[in-house]
Protein backbone atom coordinates (compact mmCIF):
# COMPACT_ATOMS: atom_id res chain seq x y z
CA UNK A 1 0.00 0.00 0.00
CA UNK A 2 1.10 3.49 -0.98
CA UNK A 3 1.58 6.16 1.49
CA UNK A 4 1.24 10.37 0.82
CA UNK A 5 3.15 12.24 2.89
CA UNK A 6 2.83 16.36 2.79
CA UNK A 7 5.17 18.57 4.47
CA UNK A 8 3.73 21.77 4.70
CA UNK A 9 4.61 24.43 2.61
CA UNK A 10 2.83 28.01 3.93
CA UNK A 11 6.90 28.78 5.61
CA UNK A 12 10.43 27.52 6.73
CA UNK A 13 12.75 24.75 5.85
CA UNK A 14 10.00 23.11 3.55
CA UNK A 15 12.39 21.13 1.14
CA UNK A 16 14.93 20.30 3.70
CA UNK A 17 12.64 17.98 4.82
CA UNK A 18 11.45 16.72 1.48
CA UNK A 19 15.04 15.62 1.17
CA UNK A 20 15.36 14.04 4.29
CA UNK A 21 11.44 12.17 3.91
CA UNK A 22 12.19 11.14 0.53
CA UNK A 23 15.46 9.74 1.64
CA UNK A 24 13.67 8.06 4.41
CA UNK A 25 11.19 6.11 2.47
CA UNK A 26 13.91 5.28 -0.55
CA UNK A 27 16.02 3.79 2.66
CA UNK A 28 12.82 2.07 3.88
CA UNK A 29 12.01 0.53 0.63
CA UNK A 30 8.59 1.53 1.30
CA UNK A 31 6.08 3.13 -1.65
CA UNK A 32 4.97 6.18 -1.22
CA UNK A 33 5.23 9.83 -2.34
CA UNK A 34 6.47 13.06 -0.28
CA UNK A 35 5.11 16.42 -1.60
CA UNK A 36 4.56 20.12 -0.35
CA UNK A 37 1.25 20.47 0.27
CA UNK A 38 -0.59 24.40 0.93
CA UNK A 39 -4.13 24.07 0.44
CA UNK A 40 -6.80 22.28 2.47
CA UNK A 41 -7.79 20.29 -0.28
CA UNK A 42 -3.62 19.16 -0.88
CA UNK A 43 -4.17 18.20 2.76
CA UNK A 44 -7.46 16.01 2.96
CA UNK A 45 -5.81 13.35 0.90
CA UNK A 46 -2.72 12.56 2.46
CA UNK A 47 -1.70 9.85 4.75
CA UNK A 48 0.95 12.13 7.24
CA UNK A 49 2.21 15.32 7.77
CA UNK A 50 5.50 17.28 8.77
CA UNK A 51 5.25 20.49 10.04
CA UNK A 52 8.43 22.15 9.32
CA UNK A 53 10.74 24.60 11.56
CA UNK A 54 10.00 28.31 10.30
CA UNK A 55 8.28 30.88 12.53
CA UNK A 56 5.23 30.11 14.08
CA UNK A 57 3.62 32.91 14.43
CA UNK A 58 3.48 33.33 10.37
CA UNK A 59 3.10 29.54 9.97
CA UNK A 60 0.06 29.53 12.12
CA UNK A 61 -1.55 33.19 10.82
CA UNK A 62 -1.06 31.96 7.23
CA UNK A 63 -2.17 28.37 7.69
CA UNK A 64 -5.45 29.99 9.49
CA UNK A 65 -6.15 32.52 6.44
CA UNK A 66 -6.54 30.15 3.83
CA UNK A 67 -8.56 27.12 6.01
CA UNK A 68 -5.38 24.40 6.25
CA UNK A 69 -5.27 25.10 9.92
CA UNK A 70 -8.95 23.63 10.26
CA UNK A 71 -8.32 20.55 7.91
CA UNK A 72 -5.41 19.97 9.81
CA UNK A 73 -7.17 19.75 13.17
CA UNK A 74 -9.73 17.83 12.11
CA UNK A 75 -7.07 14.96 10.16
CA UNK A 76 -4.73 15.36 13.05
CA UNK A 77 -7.99 14.59 15.52
CA UNK A 78 -9.01 11.51 13.13
CA UNK A 79 -5.08 10.13 13.89
CA UNK A 80 -3.37 11.33 10.72
CA UNK A 81 0.23 11.51 11.97
CA UNK A 82 2.05 14.24 12.36
CA UNK A 83 5.26 15.99 12.88
CA UNK A 84 6.00 19.21 14.32
CA UNK A 85 9.42 20.31 14.13
CA UNK A 86 10.35 23.84 16.43
CA UNK A 87 7.76 25.93 15.11
CA UNK A 88 5.49 23.21 14.04
CA UNK A 89 5.41 21.70 17.43
CA UNK A 90 4.70 25.58 18.79
CA UNK A 91 1.89 24.81 16.29
CA UNK A 92 0.25 21.84 17.99
CA UNK A 93 0.35 23.04 21.41
CA UNK A 94 -1.90 24.74 23.41
CA UNK A 95 -0.18 27.27 24.93
CA UNK A 96 3.14 29.17 23.62
CA UNK A 97 5.11 31.81 25.93
CA UNK A 98 8.07 34.02 24.86
CA UNK A 99 11.09 33.81 27.31
CA UNK A 100 10.99 37.29 27.03
CA UNK A 101 7.90 38.87 26.02
CA UNK A 102 5.64 36.49 27.58
CA UNK A 103 2.29 34.76 26.18
CA UNK A 104 1.87 35.22 22.66
CA UNK A 105 -1.42 35.19 20.72
CA UNK A 106 -0.91 33.05 18.02
CA UNK A 107 -3.30 30.33 16.42
CA UNK A 108 -2.49 27.11 17.97
CA UNK A 109 -3.62 24.16 17.04
CA UNK A 110 -4.43 22.70 20.83
CA UNK A 111 -3.43 19.03 20.01
CA UNK A 112 -0.54 18.30 22.36
CA UNK A 113 -1.45 19.12 25.98
CA UNK A 114 1.68 20.85 26.47
CA UNK A 115 3.03 24.32 27.20
CA UNK A 116 5.56 25.31 25.31
CA UNK A 117 8.48 27.90 26.18
CA UNK A 118 9.50 30.09 22.98
CA UNK A 119 13.28 31.17 22.55
CA UNK A 120 13.85 29.47 25.54
CA UNK A 121 17.55 28.73 24.66
CA UNK A 122 18.16 32.14 24.02
CA UNK A 123 18.67 34.08 20.63
CA UNK A 124 20.20 32.85 17.35
CA UNK A 125 24.16 33.63 19.43
CA UNK A 126 22.91 30.88 21.53
CA UNK A 127 21.76 28.23 19.25
CA UNK A 128 23.67 25.19 19.52
CA UNK A 129 24.04 21.46 18.47
CA UNK A 130 24.36 18.93 20.70
CA UNK A 131 24.10 14.78 20.74
CA UNK A 132 21.05 14.18 22.46
CA UNK A 133 19.21 10.72 23.02
CA UNK A 134 15.67 9.65 21.95
CA UNK A 135 15.88 6.02 23.71
CA UNK A 136 12.23 5.19 23.87
CA UNK A 137 11.87 5.17 20.27
CA UNK A 138 15.53 3.16 19.64
CA UNK A 139 17.68 6.02 18.45
CA UNK A 140 20.29 6.32 21.22
CA UNK A 141 21.82 9.16 19.75
CA UNK A 142 21.37 12.05 17.30
CA UNK A 143 22.54 15.44 16.42
CA UNK A 144 19.95 17.98 17.60
CA UNK A 145 20.46 20.98 15.64
CA UNK A 146 18.37 23.73 18.27
CA UNK A 147 17.64 27.08 16.48
CA UNK A 148 16.15 29.89 18.74
CA UNK A 149 14.40 26.51 20.05
CA UNK A 150 11.39 25.96 22.22
CA UNK A 151 10.98 23.71 24.95
CA UNK A 152 8.20 22.13 27.14
CA UNK A 153 7.48 23.86 29.94
CA UNK A 154 4.57 22.16 30.75
CA UNK A 155 3.35 18.57 30.11
CA UNK A 156 0.30 16.96 30.07
CA UNK A 157 -0.20 13.28 31.76
CA UNK A 158 -1.22 11.81 28.82
CA UNK A 159 2.00 13.17 26.74
CA UNK A 160 5.17 11.06 26.36
CA UNK A 161 8.47 12.40 27.03
CA UNK A 162 10.99 10.94 23.94
CA UNK A 163 13.81 13.34 24.86
CA UNK A 164 15.46 15.55 27.47
CA UNK A 165 18.57 17.84 27.14
CA UNK A 166 19.61 19.29 30.42
CA UNK A 167 16.88 18.78 32.29
CA UNK A 168 14.13 20.15 29.55
CA UNK A 169 12.08 18.39 27.59
CA UNK A 170 12.87 18.85 23.88
CA UNK A 171 10.81 16.02 21.89
CA UNK A 172 7.55 14.53 22.89
CA UNK A 173 4.36 11.95 21.71
CA UNK A 174 1.21 11.37 22.08
CA UNK A 175 0.20 8.61 19.72
CA UNK A 176 0.05 9.51 16.53
CA UNK A 177 1.18 12.86 17.02
CA UNK A 178 5.72 13.60 17.33
CA UNK A 179 6.93 17.11 18.12
CA UNK A 180 10.44 18.22 18.31
CA UNK A 181 12.35 21.38 19.73
CA UNK A 182 14.68 20.67 17.49
CA UNK A 183 15.63 20.18 13.74
CA UNK A 184 16.16 16.79 12.08
CA UNK A 185 16.18 17.90 8.73
CA UNK A 186 18.97 19.74 8.78
CA UNK A 187 21.35 17.13 9.59
CA UNK A 188 22.43 14.14 7.28
CA UNK A 189 21.10 11.40 9.99
CA UNK A 190 17.45 10.50 9.11
CA UNK A 191 16.51 8.14 11.62
CA UNK A 192 13.81 10.56 12.64
CA UNK A 193 12.23 10.45 9.73
CA UNK A 194 12.40 7.12 8.90
CA UNK A 195 10.94 6.41 12.23
CA UNK A 196 7.74 9.19 11.47
CA UNK A 197 7.94 7.13 7.83
CA UNK A 198 6.98 4.06 10.06
CA UNK A 199 4.67 5.14 12.08
CA UNK A 200 2.28 6.63 9.05
CA UNK A 201 3.08 3.04 7.46
CA UNK A 202 1.37 1.61 10.71
CA UNK A 203 -1.49 4.23 11.14
CA UNK A 204 -2.44 3.59 6.97
CA UNK A 205 -2.69 -0.04 7.64
CA UNK B 1 19.30 17.99 4.88
CA UNK B 2 21.23 21.26 4.97
CA UNK B 3 24.53 21.99 2.09
CA UNK B 4 27.68 22.47 3.97
CA UNK B 5 29.52 23.53 0.52
CA UNK B 6 32.51 26.08 0.91
CA UNK B 7 32.25 25.55 4.70
CA UNK B 8 35.83 25.68 5.97
CA UNK B 9 38.07 23.50 8.67
CA UNK B 10 38.71 26.50 10.97
CA UNK B 11 35.21 27.79 11.29
CA UNK B 12 33.39 25.25 13.43
CA UNK B 13 32.14 27.18 15.75
CA UNK B 14 32.91 27.50 19.27
CA UNK B 15 32.26 24.48 21.96
CA UNK B 16 30.65 26.51 24.98
CA UNK B 17 29.55 25.19 28.25
CA UNK B 18 26.73 27.76 28.81
CA UNK B 19 23.90 25.63 29.55
CA UNK B 20 25.11 23.21 32.43
CA UNK B 21 28.00 20.88 31.85
CA UNK B 22 27.03 19.12 28.59
CA UNK B 23 29.16 20.18 25.80
CA UNK B 24 27.11 22.34 22.84
CA UNK B 25 28.27 23.78 20.15
CA UNK B 26 27.61 27.25 18.99
CA UNK B 27 27.94 29.42 16.17
CA UNK B 28 28.60 26.50 13.71
CA UNK B 29 28.70 26.43 9.91
CA UNK B 30 24.60 24.61 10.72
CA UNK B 31 23.78 26.41 13.24
CA UNK B 32 24.01 29.89 11.24
CA UNK B 33 23.43 28.54 7.57
CA UNK B 34 20.36 26.61 9.46
CA UNK B 35 18.94 29.59 11.07
CA UNK B 36 18.21 31.51 7.11
CA UNK B 37 16.96 28.06 6.30
CA UNK B 38 14.35 28.84 8.99
CA UNK B 39 13.71 32.22 7.14
CA UNK B 40 12.54 30.31 3.91
CA UNK B 41 9.83 31.77 1.68
CA UNK B 42 8.84 34.50 4.45
CA UNK B 43 9.00 38.47 4.19
CA UNK B 44 11.84 40.26 6.30
CA UNK B 45 10.75 44.05 6.99
CA UNK B 46 12.76 47.39 7.77
CA UNK B 47 11.62 49.13 10.82
CA UNK B 48 13.06 52.00 12.38
CA UNK B 49 10.72 51.85 15.87
CA UNK B 50 8.66 49.62 17.94
CA UNK B 51 5.69 50.43 16.32
CA UNK B 52 6.64 49.73 13.43
CA UNK B 53 8.53 45.95 14.44
CA UNK B 54 5.04 45.15 16.29
CA UNK B 55 2.55 45.70 12.69
CA UNK B 56 5.68 44.02 11.03
CA UNK B 57 5.45 40.87 13.43
CA UNK B 58 1.73 41.16 13.31
CA UNK B 59 1.60 41.20 9.47
CA UNK B 60 3.27 37.99 9.82
CA UNK B 61 6.65 39.14 8.66
CA UNK B 62 9.88 36.29 9.46
CA UNK B 63 12.04 38.46 11.13
CA UNK B 64 12.81 42.78 11.02
CA UNK B 65 15.68 44.35 9.95
CA UNK B 66 16.19 47.62 12.75
CA UNK B 67 17.34 50.82 11.00
CA UNK B 68 17.99 54.14 12.14
CA UNK B 69 16.60 55.57 8.94
CA UNK B 70 15.11 53.64 5.99
CA UNK B 71 16.89 53.55 2.80
CA UNK B 72 14.85 56.22 1.10
CA UNK B 73 15.18 58.39 3.79
CA UNK B 74 19.26 57.76 4.00
CA UNK B 75 19.42 58.59 0.59
CA UNK B 76 17.76 61.80 0.82
CA UNK B 77 19.70 62.74 4.40
CA UNK B 78 23.05 62.01 2.76
CA UNK B 79 26.76 62.13 4.81
CA UNK B 80 27.42 58.96 6.78
CA UNK B 81 24.94 56.26 7.02
CA UNK B 82 26.03 53.91 10.03
CA UNK B 83 24.33 51.21 12.30
CA UNK B 84 21.18 51.66 14.40
CA UNK B 85 20.86 53.28 17.96
CA UNK B 86 22.12 50.17 20.16
CA UNK B 87 18.74 51.07 22.91
CA UNK B 88 16.07 50.78 19.90
CA UNK B 89 17.57 47.61 18.52
CA UNK B 90 16.94 46.67 22.37
CA UNK B 91 13.79 47.98 22.72
CA UNK B 92 12.50 46.13 19.46
CA UNK B 93 13.75 42.75 20.53
CA UNK B 94 11.99 42.92 23.85
CA UNK B 95 8.81 43.61 22.21
CA UNK B 96 8.23 41.09 19.29
CA UNK B 97 8.98 37.09 19.24
CA UNK B 98 10.40 37.31 15.65
CA UNK B 99 13.86 37.23 15.19
CA UNK B 100 15.54 40.75 14.95
CA UNK B 101 18.49 41.55 12.46
CA UNK B 102 20.64 45.06 12.18
CA UNK B 103 23.14 46.23 9.60
CA UNK B 104 26.49 47.28 9.76
CA UNK B 105 28.33 49.18 7.47
CA UNK B 106 30.43 47.11 4.79
CA UNK B 107 33.80 46.02 6.65
CA UNK B 108 32.87 47.50 9.84
CA UNK B 109 33.79 44.69 12.20
CA UNK B 110 33.42 46.27 15.03
CA UNK B 111 30.36 47.27 14.53
CA UNK B 112 29.42 44.19 13.71
CA UNK B 113 30.79 42.63 17.14
CA UNK B 114 28.90 45.50 18.95
CA UNK B 115 25.59 43.79 17.07
CA UNK B 116 26.64 40.39 17.82
CA UNK B 117 27.43 41.26 21.65
CA UNK B 118 23.84 43.24 21.47
CA UNK B 119 21.81 39.44 20.71
CA UNK B 120 21.02 40.64 17.08
CA UNK B 121 19.55 37.47 15.55
CA UNK B 122 21.32 38.07 12.34
CA UNK B 123 23.60 40.92 11.00
CA UNK B 124 23.44 42.17 7.40
CA UNK B 125 26.81 43.76 5.95
CA UNK B 126 25.29 46.22 3.95
CA UNK B 127 25.80 48.27 1.25
CA UNK B 128 22.54 50.75 2.33
CA UNK B 129 25.32 51.98 5.23
CA UNK B 130 28.40 53.85 3.80
CA UNK B 131 31.28 51.26 3.68
CA UNK B 132 33.67 51.76 6.65
CA UNK B 133 36.30 49.81 4.28
CA UNK B 134 36.86 50.16 0.20
CA UNK B 135 38.83 46.74 -0.13
CA UNK B 136 37.76 44.58 2.21
CA UNK B 137 34.39 42.56 3.59
CA UNK B 138 34.23 41.56 7.01
CA UNK B 139 35.66 38.20 7.59
CA UNK B 140 32.12 36.56 8.49
CA UNK B 141 33.70 33.06 9.99
CA UNK B 142 35.10 34.25 13.06
CA UNK B 143 31.10 35.16 14.25
CA UNK B 144 28.77 33.04 15.88
CA UNK B 145 26.63 35.45 15.07
CA UNK B 146 24.89 34.75 11.17
CA UNK B 147 25.64 37.25 9.03
CA UNK B 148 23.71 38.13 5.26
CA UNK B 149 25.41 40.09 2.49
CA UNK B 150 24.35 41.71 -0.73
CA UNK B 151 25.29 40.48 -4.52
CA UNK B 152 24.76 41.37 -7.92
CA UNK B 153 25.82 38.51 -9.07
CA UNK B 154 27.15 34.40 -8.94
CA UNK B 155 30.84 35.95 -8.37
CA UNK B 156 30.02 38.85 -5.63
CA UNK B 157 27.99 35.85 -4.05
CA UNK B 158 30.51 33.54 -3.90
CA UNK B 159 33.23 36.25 -2.69
CA UNK B 160 30.82 36.70 0.54
CA UNK B 161 30.09 33.24 0.89
CA UNK B 162 33.84 32.30 0.87
CA UNK B 163 34.00 35.00 3.61
CA UNK B 164 31.63 33.56 6.17
CA UNK B 165 27.97 35.22 4.50
CA UNK B 166 25.60 32.61 6.14
CA UNK B 167 23.00 33.67 3.92
CA UNK B 168 22.63 36.13 0.25
CA UNK B 169 19.79 38.64 -0.71
CA UNK B 170 20.41 40.78 -4.05
CA UNK B 171 21.53 44.38 -4.06
CA UNK B 172 19.19 45.40 -5.97
CA UNK B 173 19.08 49.40 -5.67
CA UNK B 174 17.58 49.97 -2.01
CA UNK B 175 15.25 53.54 -1.32
CA UNK B 176 14.04 53.59 -4.99
CA UNK B 177 10.99 51.74 -4.96
CA UNK B 178 11.78 50.36 -8.20
CA UNK B 179 12.17 46.11 -8.59
CA UNK B 180 14.11 46.57 -11.76
CA UNK B 181 17.74 45.96 -10.49
CA UNK B 182 16.31 42.97 -7.82
CA UNK B 183 15.10 41.29 -10.89
CA UNK B 184 18.22 41.96 -12.96
CA UNK B 185 20.54 40.43 -9.95
CA UNK B 186 18.65 37.31 -9.35
CA UNK B 187 18.41 36.54 -13.39
CA UNK B 188 22.05 37.04 -13.46
CA UNK B 189 22.84 34.85 -10.33
CA UNK B 190 20.72 32.39 -12.15
CA UNK B 191 21.39 32.64 -15.38
CA UNK B 192 25.41 32.17 -14.39
CA UNK B 193 24.15 29.06 -12.33
CA UNK B 194 22.69 27.61 -15.17
CA UNK B 195 26.72 28.16 -17.04
CA UNK B 196 28.33 26.66 -14.44
CA UNK B 197 26.39 23.54 -13.41
CA UNK B 198 26.44 22.72 -17.66
CA UNK B 199 30.13 22.79 -17.46
CA UNK B 200 30.28 20.97 -14.44
CA UNK B 201 28.04 18.27 -16.21
CA UNK B 202 29.96 18.43 -18.90
CA UNK B 203 33.00 17.17 -17.01
CA UNK B 204 35.26 20.57 -18.08
CA UNK B 205 37.46 21.09 -15.11
CA UNK B 206 39.62 23.49 -16.53
CA UNK B 207 36.77 25.75 -17.40
CA UNK B 208 35.61 25.61 -14.28
CA UNK B 209 39.32 26.82 -13.07
CA UNK B 210 39.10 29.55 -15.62
CA UNK B 211 35.71 30.59 -14.20
CA UNK B 212 36.96 30.82 -10.48
CA UNK B 213 39.92 32.84 -11.25
CA UNK B 214 37.67 35.18 -13.47
CA UNK B 215 35.37 35.14 -10.09
CA UNK B 216 37.92 35.46 -7.78
CA UNK B 217 37.43 32.60 -5.58
CA UNK B 218 38.40 29.22 -4.84
CA UNK B 219 38.04 26.50 -7.48
CA UNK B 220 36.73 24.38 -4.33
CA UNK B 221 33.76 26.27 -4.37
CA UNK B 222 33.00 27.13 -7.58
CA UNK B 223 33.19 23.43 -8.16
CA UNK B 224 30.89 22.35 -5.06
CA UNK B 225 28.31 25.18 -5.86
CA UNK B 226 28.28 24.23 -10.04
CA UNK B 227 27.28 20.54 -8.50
CA UNK B 228 24.86 21.42 -6.66
CA UNK B 229 23.29 23.92 -9.21
CA UNK B 230 22.21 26.60 -6.63
CA UNK B 231 23.96 28.75 -4.30
CA UNK B 232 24.65 26.67 -1.30
CA UNK B 233 23.52 29.25 1.28
CA UNK B 234 19.87 31.00 1.06
CA UNK B 235 19.49 33.56 -1.02
CA UNK B 236 16.32 36.05 -1.22
CA UNK B 237 15.43 39.12 -2.92
CA UNK B 238 15.91 42.74 -1.79
CA UNK B 239 15.78 46.73 -3.11
CA UNK B 240 13.18 48.27 -4.25
CA UNK B 241 10.46 45.76 -3.88
CA UNK B 242 7.40 47.82 -2.87
CA UNK B 243 4.01 45.97 -4.19
CA UNK B 244 2.45 42.52 -3.72
CA UNK B 245 2.75 41.35 -7.14
CA UNK B 246 6.80 42.94 -6.78
CA UNK B 247 6.99 40.22 -4.35
CA UNK B 248 5.16 37.34 -6.22
CA UNK B 249 6.96 38.45 -9.12
CA UNK B 250 11.16 37.36 -7.69
CA UNK B 251 9.26 34.30 -5.61
CA UNK B 252 8.78 33.10 -9.10
CA UNK B 253 12.04 33.64 -10.10
CA UNK B 254 13.49 31.35 -7.72
CA UNK B 255 13.81 33.75 -4.96
CA UNK B 256 13.96 31.58 -1.22
CA UNK B 257 11.87 34.73 0.12
CA UNK B 258 11.81 38.53 0.29
CA UNK B 259 13.30 41.75 2.27
CA UNK B 260 11.09 44.65 2.16
CA UNK B 261 12.94 48.13 3.07
CA UNK B 262 11.69 51.52 2.38
CA UNK B 263 8.24 50.37 0.46
CA UNK B 264 6.22 49.19 3.43
CA UNK B 265 6.91 51.90 6.18
CA UNK B 266 7.40 55.13 3.63
CA UNK B 267 4.08 54.31 1.93
CA UNK B 268 0.87 55.60 3.21
CA UNK B 269 -1.15 52.47 3.89
CA UNK B 270 2.15 50.74 5.84
CA UNK B 271 -0.28 48.18 7.57
CA UNK B 272 -2.37 46.65 4.94
CA UNK B 273 1.02 46.85 2.87
CA UNK B 274 2.83 44.67 5.30
CA UNK B 275 0.10 42.12 5.45
CA UNK B 276 -0.22 41.88 1.61
CA UNK B 277 3.03 41.48 0.82
CA UNK B 278 3.16 38.57 2.75
CA UNK B 279 0.17 37.00 1.43
CA UNK B 280 1.93 37.52 -1.97
CA UNK B 281 4.54 36.40 -0.90
CA UNK B 282 3.55 32.74 0.41
CA UNK B 283 0.57 32.52 -2.16
CA UNK B 284 3.19 33.93 -4.94
CA UNK B 285 2.25 30.70 -7.77
CA UNK B 286 -1.75 31.53 -6.93
CA UNK B 287 -2.46 34.50 -9.18
CA UNK B 288 -5.74 34.71 -7.81
CA UNK B 289 -4.51 34.96 -3.79
CA UNK B 290 -1.65 37.78 -5.34
CA UNK B 291 -4.64 39.85 -7.14
CA UNK B 292 -6.53 40.07 -3.81
CA UNK B 293 -3.16 40.44 -1.62
CA UNK B 294 -2.91 43.54 -4.86
CA UNK B 295 -6.44 44.77 -4.06
CA UNK B 296 -5.48 45.45 0.04
CA UNK B 297 -3.29 48.16 -1.66
CA UNK B 298 -3.90 51.72 -3.19
CA UNK B 299 -1.53 52.38 -6.01
CA UNK B 300 -1.92 56.20 -5.48
CA UNK B 301 0.34 55.47 -2.24
CA UNK B 302 3.06 53.97 -2.69
CA UNK B 303 6.29 54.99 -2.30
CA UNK B 304 7.11 57.22 -5.21
CA UNK B 305 9.92 55.60 -6.39
CA UNK B 306 13.37 56.64 -8.69
CA UNK B 307 14.35 55.72 -11.79
CA UNK B 308 17.55 53.91 -11.11
CA UNK B 309 19.62 55.32 -13.91
CA UNK B 310 19.13 59.34 -12.57
CA UNK B 311 20.48 58.51 -9.24
CA UNK B 312 24.00 60.51 -8.08
CA UNK B 313 24.10 57.54 -5.28
CA UNK B 314 24.21 53.70 -6.64
CA UNK B 315 24.30 51.75 -3.29
CA UNK B 316 24.61 48.69 -5.51
CA UNK B 317 28.15 49.20 -6.57
CA UNK B 318 29.33 49.89 -2.49
CA UNK B 319 31.75 46.41 -1.95
CA UNK B 320 31.28 45.25 -5.42
CA UNK B 321 35.16 45.33 -6.89
CA UNK B 322 36.31 43.56 -3.54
Amino acid sequence: MSIDVGVLSIQGDVQENLLSAKAALDELGIDGKVRDVKTPEDISLLDGLIIPGGESTTIGQLSLINGSLKVLKEKIENGMPVLGICAGMIILSNTASDRVVGKTDQPLLNILDIKLERNSFGRQKESFEADISLDSINIPKFNGVFIRAPSVSNIGSDVEILSKFNDRVVAVKKGNVIGTAFHPELTKDISLHKYFINLVKSFKN
Amino acid sequence: MLSLSGERLDAKGIVSDKINSIDTLRGSTTVKRGFAHMLKNGVVMDVTTVEQAQIAEEAGAVSVMVLDKLPSEVRKAGGVARTASIRIIEDIMDSVTIPVMAKCRIGHVNEALVLQETDVDMIDESEVLTPADEFHHIWKWDFTTPVVNGARSLAEALRRIEEGASMIRTKGEPGTGNVAEAVTHIKKVNDELRTIKAIYDSGDNQDLVRIAREFKVSYDIVQQTAKLGKLPVVNFAAGGIATPADAAYLMSLGCDGIFVGSGIFNADDAKERARAIVLATTFWNESDKVKEAQKMIDERQSIIGLDVKTLELRMQDRGGSS
